[in-house]
Order: C-alpha cells, then structure tokens, then sequence
C-alpha cells in the first residue's frame, strides 16, 4: 500500500477517533520532524480511540502541551501523531477542605494557581506558567521550594493515563493517604511521554503563606574561598531549623561573585523573625552584605531554551549538598580547561544546579566540560545532564562513547538522551524492561529516552 | 530442583547456622503482624549483606522456587506470610547504620535497621527520620520502605517514598542494582518511587538511602476532650480552613480511651467522647502564633478538657496512649480486625457515623484510632472468635467498612498495605485495567512472578499475555493455579486462618 493511500487511511481513523485533527504544519516540528497529523482530544475517552487509532496503524505519538521544552534532549526518531493536550484544560474538582484538586493534564500551571488561590491554596511548584500539568509531570519539573515541598512526584496522589494501546488507567486516588497497589503516577512523572499519556492528575495543596521574605548574600574575592564561603552559606540555611522553603544560588560568570539567597514563608510576624535570625546566620559566615528584600533579581527557577537562548546547552547537575564546593570548584575548573564562560544557578540548597553555556560553544569543549564536572561527583552520588544542546553539539556528545557508563544509551529524567548526554544511569535494564510492557511497539514518543 | 537440595547452596552462602530448616524453628516465621495468616516457610535464610542476598535470590531464580523478604515481621498486612513451597529471606542481619551525611542530610542504613535506630543515628547532628509508624522501636526500614509506611507525623513530614532517595536492590533475578542515587534527581524512569510501597513484590532492597529531616526548634502537642466524635472533627476542620497543617492530629473514641487507659494508664479526659491530639512543629516564630490560634479554634469547638506540653518528656507521656491504642484493645477483646481504610477528611465525620450504625446493628464493636488530619482510620473492629458467628460477622463489619471508604472516594489502605490482607478488594477500588496496567510493572521486574507472588494482586498477570484476546479459559485457571475473581465472589481463603 503507497504511504499516501495508508496515510489517508491513518486520517480517516484518527478523525473517527478524536474530532480535532489537523495536518502537521511547519511549526509543529519537532527538531526536523514535522508531524503528519495534530489531534486535540477533549477528554480521556477521545484521548483514549485516538491513541487506539494509532496502534492499529503502527503510527508514533508524541504529547504535547504547551511545547516549551518540545527542544530539550534529542528529537524524536519518528513523529507521525502529535497529541495537542491544549483542549483538556480544566480543573476538575478542588476539594479545598481535603487541600487536594484534580486537574486535567493539559491545564497551565498559572490556570490551575488562579483557580486555587481563590480559596488560598496551591500546588507548591515553582514552574513557569505556561506549562501544562502533563509537560511538568512528564519532565519532572520544580522550582526553588523543591527544597521543602519536593518535586512533583511528592505532590502527586493520582493519575489517569492512556496506554500505548488506548487502554485507559488510573493509579492512586484523590486521599493522600494511599498505598493501595503500585504508583504508577511516580513511574510516568519524568517518563517524557515514553510510557503513555497523561491525561488526568491529582495534586496534594498547601495553604498558600500569608508572608514571604528573600535574604540575600553575596560572596566575592578569590577562590577557593568563594565558592567554600557560598557552600557554607547554602547548607547553613538549607539545614537550619528556621525552615528555608528555597535555597537558591547564583553565579552568572565564571570565577565571578556568587549570591545566595533563601526563601522564608509562613506568617508576616513570624517570617519577619526568621529572616532577622537568618540574616543573622548568613552574616556571622562571612562578612559579606546580607539584606533581607524582594526576590533578588536573578531568584529565576527553570532556565529556558527558548527563542535567543535556543543555542545555549543547558546542563543539570545534581549532587549530595556535602558536595557543593567541590562541584562549584569543578565547574570553576572546566570553565578554565575549556575556555566556556558557563552561567551557574538554581536549587543548590536541594543539591540541584543549572549550568548554562552559551551559544557557539564548540561541541567537542562542551563534551569535555560535561565529563570534567561528571568526575566531580563520586559515582552513584549524583549526575551532571545535559537537558538541551543545539545540534552539533548533541552530535560532539553522542561520540563521546567513554562517558556513558553503560552500553548504549542512557536518558536523563524526562529528556532524551544519547551516550553522552547523562552518563551512567542506575537501574536502566529495569528502565528498558517498563518501556517493553508498557510500549512494546515503541511508538510512545521514541527516541526521547532512547534504548535502542 | 527441590527446596531441600537448596540447603548446602543456601550454607554456602549465608554460613551454617544462617539457614534454618528445622520445623519447630520454622514456624516462628509463619506470620508477621496480621496473625490470621499463617504459612511456615519451606526454609528460612538469614543473609548478612547484599551480595549473600543476590546469590540467595540467584538461586531461587534457578530453581523456579518462590521467596518471600522479611524484615522486623510487624507488618499488618501479612507481605511478610511466607510461601509452604518457598524460601524466607529475612533481613534483620543487615542492620548497619552505614553512614550519616548530616551536610547532606542522608544516611545510608541496611534494611534491617529499626525505624527509630534511624533517628538516634541522626539525633546527634540535630537531625531525625520523618516517617514514624507507631511500630518505630522495632520496625525495619526495609519494611518500611515495601509498605511506604506512613505514621502520625505524614500529614506534613510525608511518607517513606518521600525520605528515601536512593535504595540499591536485588531484582527477582538475582541482579545488583541502584534504583536513585541519593539526590532526588531522578534520571530517566523514577523507579525508585514505583518500588518504594510495592509490598516485597518487585525485589529486595539491601541498601536504603533515607533523607533526614532538620530537628524543630519547639513542638507544642495539645490534648482536647470532647463530648463526641463530631465535636472533636469540628476542631480539626476548623484548624485546617485557617491554613495551619499541624505535625499530626490523630483521634481517639471512647472505646479506644478505655483500652489505652487500662494499657498503658496515660490519664486521657475520663469519660470523654473523643480525645483529640494536635501537634505543632517549626521555627518557634510561627508555632507560638499557630498554637494561639489552635487553641482558640480547639476551645470554640467545646473542648471538655484541654493539656498542653512542649518538653520531650511530657510530649513522650501524652502520645504513649495513642501508640499504645492498637496492642491495647486486645484487652477488650479476645481477638480485632484492624483497618486501614482513609476517607476524604470532609467525608471523616459521615463514615465516623457509619462505622458506628454498623456496630449496633451487628452487635460488633469497633474502637476508632485515626489520623484525622488526613482521613486515615484505623476502626479496630472487636470480637470474641469463642463465640459462634462472631469472627464472620466482624469480617462483614470490617468489609463494610472498607466499602464505605471507597463509596466516599478513599482508599481501602492508607499505610499498612495489602499485601494478603486486601487483594481481594482490589478490584472494588481500581478496574480490571487499572490492575492489568499496574501488573505491567511488575512483569518487568519479575516476569516468573518468584518475588513474593500472591500478594497485592487478586489474580495475577502472566507476564507476556495480551489481556481480553481469549476465548478458552486461561491454562493457569485450568490448572488450579489462578482464579479470576469478580464482584460477589467469595473472598479468597487466606493460606490459614485461626
């Protein structure tokens, strides 16, 4: 049969089962691939005939929600069906009492947070607004507070997925109290789609903090009392009993000064009483200027890809907090051995930093920065990922066959990944065995955690 | 191969005097917490560290023989009931604290570590373990982390799952692996989370990575009395609409009062209805103003009778009755069921009443513990198994019960797990693809279904089948060795019931 006749075919199904279908366009591409088809279910019973349809005519799909990290990792090998989750947007049901809401996954994160601050509660995820539940679940994306509410496998009670094959399931409940079976919400949170599509989710809430106040520190002069001052700094805070919600650093040049700035929520009184203690604390490290302020200029979250920063690659180092001296001296020293100039930041105080290069960077120097701040962290104790790099540098990656710690391939949570791009990967066997249940066509977004 | 050409293997491995094959001795392993199922294991190996559980594994996987893990035998869900033709690989040898990173705040123990060593390995950097099940003196972190045991203080510290970062575990196969890596940072499939609370089922930890938790600067714990159960829940809605997520908040009845009292004699309000139990934790800026308004809240609701106490001591003296309450109802009856069933917190005060016309109308009683901040009950369902009909009719009760927890969109386990206890209401929670979705996981770890098989699952799934494509009966039904269970069945017949 000519691919034209059983794509017409393809159509025809993928109408019968979802009644928003479009042919791909250029901009729905997803590196060089365009899609052939857009399908916008709404609701899990559509989403449920269309991802059928697409069984029965071996098609691969792709989620989509708001497509802002569409661009990380490696683009998909095949991408025959896009499912645009942009039409199941709703929150279901906010059950303010029970601090729990359910959610469908193609509802953006600032929706949801209106929706919930009107009975003062929320999903406590620092992620930029216009994502959708689905892409923040599927990428396992937080903020700052990660450090004292977790990443969204923490928040999460409950889901609803579709299967390769259309079977709809759901895992867990709406109580948060609930070990009754297996979770698969935790298997598919940080999955990229691999496994099958989100369609529903249930949060835990907090109350939102009637007050909140930034103390900020920042460290200058030379290594390595820099970054020893600013390590000391961040797991001061980030252990201290004053309970900081976010530990964040910053470090926009190499070798250059590094601030520190902590989060502190709760009542106006009481936040006003911390943040005098923690300055406090900060100070009597180092005589360096604290202040106790608005969020500090640079207080970002998630860096983005987009528009002019889609030629940067953007790195996510995750280390035991013991560690974050030697990983900032490591970062100081691949800097220097490679000539990069990265920018440096994010939730140090939960053992997370973000290492962004700039655009231009020659692959083979960036292969080389990755492996010198990987050796960095004992083994097993950490990982440094690239999350998206443009083209020849993902090229200089994958070549680079000693960093992968085991044969093949290896994936970083919710991004593609080929040799070189993570590493080692603890458990990947186990990995390749749950992609083979629950995909073992391998049309569930392949290439994006790549196995083959 | 058969289980008695194990033995040398086994002595080989774990060193003579680590095996047991005794019958007698055997038979102490026959059940874990939930004493109504029994099995005594075949043979029972004692490991001392994770390379002697791999090859243990390794063995059985061989062999096609089935094993069971167990840790500290507290379990209330009975994943620990051995199999009569498999092997019993208990963990409590392994209990090493391994190493603590008070920087980092982790520490990596063996899995036959009790719960609360894990605080007092921590204690002295001013750190301690969240997740505090009420069995904590003697529970295993293993067991913890199979069950993903909760305890009174989850409401706001979480669960296992959300302290455990990191575990190295011994797949079905016999394989070495790590699932996590200390971070919570995962990388590529959070395996770590879908292993964590999967009863024993999808392999054996041998190495736990656990997150510590800074120690508060003050705790206040506040005792209330009440005339009723409503009144008391009336407290709590109140204290969660004004935004506060205390440490825990659990709730007595007077049944239960009464038990805890005779047990333990921990001075609770005579006579009270209900006794309620707040506690608050944090930076002393924000406690001394949530405790005011806590206490304003509990008064308004019509507390009979109100203690606080924020010295260890005192705190230690108040919270003894509520973990004293389940050991204590057996002094009001010769045998209990208890449940594990959560609610909706809203729907709490409903169900409360419920359980209660289910009492009196079939003579049963039950004494209410629970962690009202979360909906999680433990309805103690009491009887005497001398007297005719009485074990069946609290079987009723205790299902009903259940029923209701699902009717009002809860769950029929909130910490203790399924395990043998509850598969067969699974299919009354989650649909036959749910369940079928569920399995796939387990298929990938252990497509022989030789790790812990028959626990969690009603029916199990063979690994590789295409569901609903089938026309004759399944072989295994053929063969006796599946039933496929649907509403109305009867429920399973447990290994043994005394």
């Amino acid at each position: 049969m000519s691919a034209r006749v059983s794509a017409a075919k393809a159509g025809k199904a993928l109408a019968a089962a979802c009644d928003n279908v479009r042919p791909g366009a250029a901009d729905d591409a997803v590196g060089a691939v365009v899609p052939s088809f857009v399908a916008a279910p709404s609701s899990t019973a559509q989403a449920s005939a269309l991802l059928r349809a697409c069984a029965e005519h071996d098609l691969a799909v792709l989620p989509r929600g708001s497509g802002s990290r569409l661009s990380w990792g490696v683009p998909p090998a095949r991408c025959d069906v896009v499912v645009d989750m942009l039409r199941m947007g709703a929150v279901i049901e906010h059950a303010a009492g029970d601090l729990v809401a359910r959610v469908q996954a193609g509802a953006r994160m600032a929706d949801v947070a209106s929706a919930l601050a009107t009975a003062g509660q929320e999903i406590a995820l620092d992620v930029p607004g216009p994502a959708t539940i689905g892409g923040v679940l599927a990428d396992a994306l937080a903020g700052p507070r990660r450090l004292r509410y977790g990443t969204p496998r923490d928040l999460l009670i409950g889901i609803t997925v579709v299967r390769a094959d259309g079977t709809v399931a759901h895992s867990g409940g709406k109580v948060v109290k609930n070990v009754a079976g297996y979770d698969i919400g935790k298997l598919f949170t940080g999955s990229a789609g691999t496994l099958g599509l989100i369609t529903e989710a249930t949060f835990r809430l907090h109350p939102r903090p009637a007050a909140r106040a930034w103390v900020t520190a920042r460290v200058q002069g030379t290594a390595p009392e820099v970054t020893t001052m600013a390590a000391a700094m961040v797991a001061a805070a980030a252990n201290s009993p004053l309970v900081a919600s976010a530990v964040e650093l910053d470090r926009p040049a190499p070798g250059g000064p590094i601030s520190v700035g902590v989060l502190l929520e709760g009542s106006a009184d009481g936040v006003a009483a911390r943040a005098r203690e923690m300055e406090g604390l900060l100070g009597s490290l180092a005589q360096v200027p604290v202040s106790v302020a608005a969020p500090p200029d640079w207080w970002a979250g998630i860096p983005t890809v987009e528009g002019g920063a889609a030629e940067h690659t953007l790195m996510r180092v995750s280390f035991w907090v013991s560690r974050l001296g030697g990983v900032l001296d490591a970062i100081d020293a691949a800097a220097r051995e490679t000539g990069l100039r990265p920018a440096v930041g994010g939730s140090a105080g939960a053992g997370l930093l973000y290492v962004t290069l700039p655009g231009g960077a020659p692959g083979e120097a960036v292969a080389r920065f990755a492996g010198r701040v990987r050796a960095a962290i004992p083994a097993g104790r950490g990982s440094a990922a690239v999350l998206a790099a443009p083209e020849a540098v993902r090229g200089a990656l994958a070549g680079t066959a000693g960093l992968a710690g085991t044969a093949g391939l290896a994936g970083t949570a919710g991004l593609a990944g080929t040799a070189g791009l993570a590493g080692s990967v603890p458990g990947l066997a186990l990995m390749r065995a749950v992609k083979d249940q629950f995909d073992p066509g391998h049309r569930m977004a392949p290439g994006r955690l790549t196995w083959a | 191969m058969t289980i008695s050409s194990l033995v040398p293997r086994m002595t080989r491995i774990c060193g003579p005097g680590n095996v047991v094959t005794d019958p007698l001795e055997l038979r102490t392993y026959e059940c874990d917490g939930l004493t109504s199922h029994r099995a005594t294991p075949a043979l029972v190996v004692l490991p001392s560290d994770a390379d002697q559980v791999a090859a243990v594994v390794r063995e059985c996987a061989a062999a096609g023989i089935p094993f069971v893990a167990r840790g500290s035998g507290t379990g209330l869900s009975g994943g620990a009931v051995p199999r009569e033709d498999g092997v019993l690989i208990v963990m409590s040898k392994m209990r090493r604290v391994l190493e603590v990173d008070p920087v980092a705040r982790r520490a990596i123990v063996e899995p036959g570590v009790t719960n609360l060593a894990v605080t007092q390995a921590a204690a002295p950097h001013g750190l301690f373990y969240a997740p505090d099940p009420s069995s904590q003196v003697v529970c295993s972190v293993g067991g913890n982390v199979a069950e993903n045991s909760g305890g009174a203080h989850c409401l706001k510290h979480g669960f296992t799952v959300n302290h455990v970062t990191g575990l190295e575990v011994v797949t079905p196969s016999g394989e070495l692996t790590w699932l996590g890596d200390g971070t919570g940072v995962p990388l590529g499939y959070d395996l770590l989370g879908a292993f964590t609370g999967s009863e024993g089922t999808l392999g054996i930890a041998t190495k736990v990575v656990v997150k510590l938790t800074v120690a508060p600067q003050v705790v206040h714990l506040v005792l209330a009395g009440y005339a009723t159960l409503a009144d008391g829940g009336r407290a709590v809605s109140d204290i969660i609409a004004a935004g506060i997520v205390p440490a825990a908040i659990e709730m007595m009845d007077a049944l239960s009062i009464e038990a805890a009292e005779a047990a333990v004699a921990c001075g609770y309000p005579q006579g009270a209805g209900a006794v309620l139990l707040v506690e608050l934790d944090g930076p002393a800026a924000e406690v001394e103003a949530e405790l005011a308004t806590v206490m304003k809240l509990i008064e308004a609701a019509g507390a009979t009778e109100v203690r606080t106490a924020d010295d260890p001591a005192q705190r230690f003296a108040i919270w003894k009755g509520r973990k004293a309450a389940f050991a204590a109802v057996g002094r009001l009856a010769p045998a209990y069921i208890v449940q594990d069933g959560v609610v909706p917190r809203t729907a709490l005060g409903d169900v409360l009443a419920r359980i209660s016309a289910l009492s009196a109308s079939s003579g049963i009683r039950v004494a209410n513990v629970f962690h009202a901040g979360d909906g999680n009950l433990h309805p103690l369902v009491l009887y005497n198994d001398a007297v005719p009909g009485e074990a069946e009719r609290a079987e009723e009760v205790s299902g009903a019960i259940l029923d209701a927890c699902i009717e009002y969109g809860g769950s029929i386990t909130g910490e203790h797990g399924v395990g043998v206890d509850k598969s067969r209401y699974m299919p009354r929670m989650f649909s036959d693809d749910d369940l079928d979705t569920m399995q796939l996981l387990r298929c990938a770890f252990d497509p022989a279904s030789l790790c812990n098989p028959g626990k969690v699952f009603p029916t199990p799934r063979l690994c590789g089948e295409v569901p609903g494509h089938r026309r004759a009966p399944h072989p295994a039904v053929v063969a006796g060795q599946a039933a496929v269970s649907r509403e109305g069945d009867p429920p399973h017949p447990p290994m043994e019931i005394f």
